[in-house]
């Protein structure tokens, strides 16, 4: 049988397999479902994240043994096609935190077999959710020069600091912390990566408001807190390189931007902007300059698809993390905030509300959305980073004259 | 989309080792400074009619290898970045696909296998103003019994001076602005009444002002039915904007190339210029910005060998790589610094082969607004 009639295959079990098992009643409801959802909803999303569980679709492309399904990558891209047409969707990822996309990935590379077998089945499935310890306040696109520190204590350390911008840190489990473990040795060589449980007692975390309002976002502070030894990822003081494939798998989770056009129900953003801002004679835009830079918009956003295609197309399913990563997130990011910003200028006054009646539901969102996405340029890696990585790693330019 | 099949590497290998050894820039420059006749070397032609990229479109029963566009766009590429000049562009590509998508059977017979061996040079004869814009198309053609007689002048056409054959837009009804009554026609380069006079571009390539005098074709000289020509141009169009994307993007590409190599070598402050933040930020928005743009040509090219929007990609692609392309040209300049300025080197080529480009089949705002007009808004 060839590849493609494989996929073929695959495609035509998967969708009957979603249709016998996703509940009907959770179709098109967003993956949060975080208090307001009825007992019946929640019952039934519990269900669905058990059979996506058993099936290993939470994180498919793991291995069986630590509860994936052992899948390529056109078979997961084939299995969120097939959800995403029936309204379903895989709530994993999303109730693991940094699990599944980051700390998982990085298990599987620089793990030992226990930490393998303790922590990756309870990612998979979505029981467990992980958040991440780096940015610290003195320590942000310089991440090298944290502070955290970790000191010997037989077979456990002891960690004393602050960490930043930990996401979901309040309603996490487990964290992956980067430590400074010899505060001699030069900057990035004295870090290490543990892994270590927030319930305990040197653990504290403080939810951060921003700009847009509410955020995951958490202070962490670590008092004499505890993380095992058998808990610390990678060699001692090899922290730094473990950290880069973190951030590594972290940027390709950030290069897929959504395409205006995808939503196929809602209306596009070009239908949208003729509602507010009105048409001439002909039905092109009435205002010529939104008109071009909108035009640019969907082409960014076009060429930035075909580009992510073409770049899956050429890897062949070989590589996981692409050197042209830091480039997709640029372009991603620069799509999305511009997005919102071209929303709010054709919404007009109806596009700075904050709250209330006098707003539609859809321009209060754009406005979070918006204040949101200043957020896209600056994490993982600031749109500035990723192009000290292409300059250095993709084009071979030496280093720059500051040390960092 | 796909990655490049394997023939399409081989191609690619083929054409970049011919380009670099027989027809570097350095070719381009000799061919300036001694203005060789028809502004090309006739064996840099001859030389690519032997390779078979005359053939590339041309479906086996006229002697071609129908191997698509996205292959010719691979050997494009090749020819944008060594500013290799020559008619292959025109006649294998423009003039090809005037036949292969209005011509009849008689006439593909007749036409398609010059095309293939060389002795056939075709060649889009359009523009009749500054500006891009087919529909108004002004030059006469009216009936007179047997066939027509075409009156007018065309401007900027492409290898004016060396075609053997003119693909022209003319007028048979209405006026111009119209898009009804466009018809095409097959002029034949000494034809009675046919004036054309060579015009000296910045980019010192051939081009040509043609002028019609009473110039009598027969009535199977037509390409496609009468007044109803603008879809087949517009096709025909579109073919041309993909295929000179990939040029672009080539000559762009170069462009990047020579200019990440002098940041890497050029010393200035007891240090190599690209350890400079400002100049590897710049680089690495440059990269960013070639990927995107291969990205728009590569899906154009791939677009018309599928058939399928056609049109979105082919404006996507041209506004794209046009973008590239003019920032990459002017780069190249600024990162140089003085020794972009001289003559001597390399740099100014090709930044006056890039707005010569930019301006032909429709600029970045011509497509731009295309565009849009196609999204619907």
């Amino acid at each position: 049988m060839s590849n493609e009639q494989a996929l073929n295959e695959f495609e035509t079990t998967t969708r009957e397999w979603v249709k016998e098992n996703f509940p009907v009643s959770l179709a098109g409801s967003t993956m949060g479902l975080e208090g307001e959802a009825s007992e019946s909803k929640k019952a039934d999303f519990e269900i669905w994240r058990q059979r996506l569980a058993e099936k290993g679709w939470g994180a498919p492309t793991w291995p069986v043994e630590y509860g994936g399904a052992g899948l390529g990558h056109p078979e997961a891209k084939i299995i969120s096609h097939e959800m995403a047409k029936m309204g379903a969707f895989n709530p994993i990822p999303l109730m693991a935190g940094m699990g599944v996309t980051m700390v998982g990935p990085t298990i599987l590379e620089y793990g030992t077999d226990d930490q393998k077998n303790r922590h990756l089945k309870s990612i998979a499935s979505g029981e467990v959710r992980w958040c991440l310890g780096l940015s610290e306040p003195g320590a942000g696109s310089d991440l090298a020069s944290l502070a955290t520190k970790a000191v010997d204590n037989g077979d456990s350390f002891v960690v004393n600091g602050q960490k930043t911008w930990t996401s979901g840190a309040d309603i996490s489990q487990w964290c992956g912390a980067l430590v400074r473990t010899d505060p001699a040795a030069k900057k990035r060589n004295g870090i290490s990566f543990v892994l270590l449980p927030m319930a305990q007692d040197g653990v504290t975390t403080k939810p951060i408001k921003l700009i847009s309002g509410v955020s995951p976002f958490c202070d962490t502070f670590f008092d004499d807190a505890r993380a095992e030894k058998a808990d610390l990822l990678g060699d001692l003081n090899k922290g730094w390189s473990v950290v880069k494939r973190l951030l590594q798998h972290e940027r390709q989770s950030q290069t897929q931007a959504r395409s205006p056009s995808s939503g196929s129900k809602k209306a596009t953003l070009q239908d949208k902007a003729k509602t507010y801002a009105g048409t001439d004679a002909t039905g092109a835009l009435a205002d010529a300059d939104l008109r071009i830079r909108l035009a640019n918009h969907l082409m960014d956003a076009e060429a930035h698809s075909l580009t992510v295609n073409r770049i899956t197309a050429e890897a062949k399913g070989k590589v996981e993390v692409s050197a042209a990563a830091s480039i997709l997130k640029n372009s991603a990011t620069k799509i999305a905030q511009t997005k919102n910003e071209l929303t709010m200028e054709f919404m007009g006054t109806q596009g700075i509300g904050w709250e209330g009646e006098n707003f539609a539901a859809e321009e209060l969102e754009n406005v979070r959305e918006w204040l949101w996405g200043k957020a896209i340029s600056i994490y993982g890696g600031s749109h500035e980073v990723q192009n000290n990585i292409i300059s250095k790693n993709i084009l071979g330019l030496p280093e720059t004259t500051q040390q960092g | 989309m796909a990655a490049l099949t394997e023939e399409q590497s081989m191609i690619r290998d083929q054409a970049k080792s011919w380009t670099t050894e027989k027809s570097p820039v350095d070719k381009f420059r000799e061919m300036r400074d001694k203005e060789i006749a028809n502004n090309y070397f006739p064996e840099t032609w001859s030389a690519m009619v032997e390779m078979g990229w005359t053939g590339i479109i041309i479906p086996e029963q006229y002697g071609g290898s129908d191997l698509g566009f996205l292959t010719f766009g691979v050997v494009l590429e090749e020819t944008g970045r060594q500013l290799t000049a020559s008619p292959l562009f025109a006649s294998a590509l423009v003039g090809a696909s005037a036949i292969l998508l209005g011509g009849n059977e008689a006439q593909k017979q007749a036409i398609l296998p010059g095309i293939v061996d060389g002795s056939k040079i075709l060649t889009l004869a359009l523009e009749e103003g500054p500006r891009h814009a087919p529909q108004n198309t002004a030059l006469k053609a009216e009936s007179n019994g047997d066939g027509f007689t075409l009156s007018g002048t065309k401007t900027f056409v492409a290898e004016g001076m060396s075609a053997t054959t003119f693909v022209v837009a003319a007028r048979t009804s209405g006026e111009a602005g119209d898009s009804d009554g466009i018809s095409l026609f097959l002029v034949d380069a000494d034809a009675k009444g046919l004036g054309r006079n060579a015009i000296k571009t910045v980019d010192s390539r051939g081009y040509a002002n043609l002028i019609f005098e009473a110039v009598d074709v027969s009535a199977d000289a037509m390409l496609g039915g009468v007044d109803v020509g603008l879809p087949i141009l517009d096709a025909i169009l579109d073919r041309a904007r993909a295929g000179l994307s990939a040029e672009m993007l080539g000559t762009a590409a170069q462009s990047f190339d020579m200019t990440l190599e002098y940041l890497k070598t050029r010393e200035q402050f007891g240090q190599v210029i690209g350890s400079f933040q400002a100049l590897g930020h710049r680089a690495a928005g440059l990269f960013g910005q070639m990927e995107l743009a291969r990205s728009c040509s590569e899906a154009a090219l791939q677009a018309i060998d599928d058939d399928q929007d056609v049109e979105q990609m082919t404006s996507l692609s041209k506004c794209r790589v046009g973008e590239f392309l003019f920032d990459m040209s002017n780069q190249l300049i600024q990162i140089h610094g003085g020794i972009g300025m001289t003559d001597e080197f390399d740099a100014g080529l090709y930044l006056k082969r890039a707005r010569t480009l930019e301006t032909a089949f429709g600029n970045r705002s011509f497509h731009r607004d295309r565009y849009a007009t196609l999204a619907g808004f």
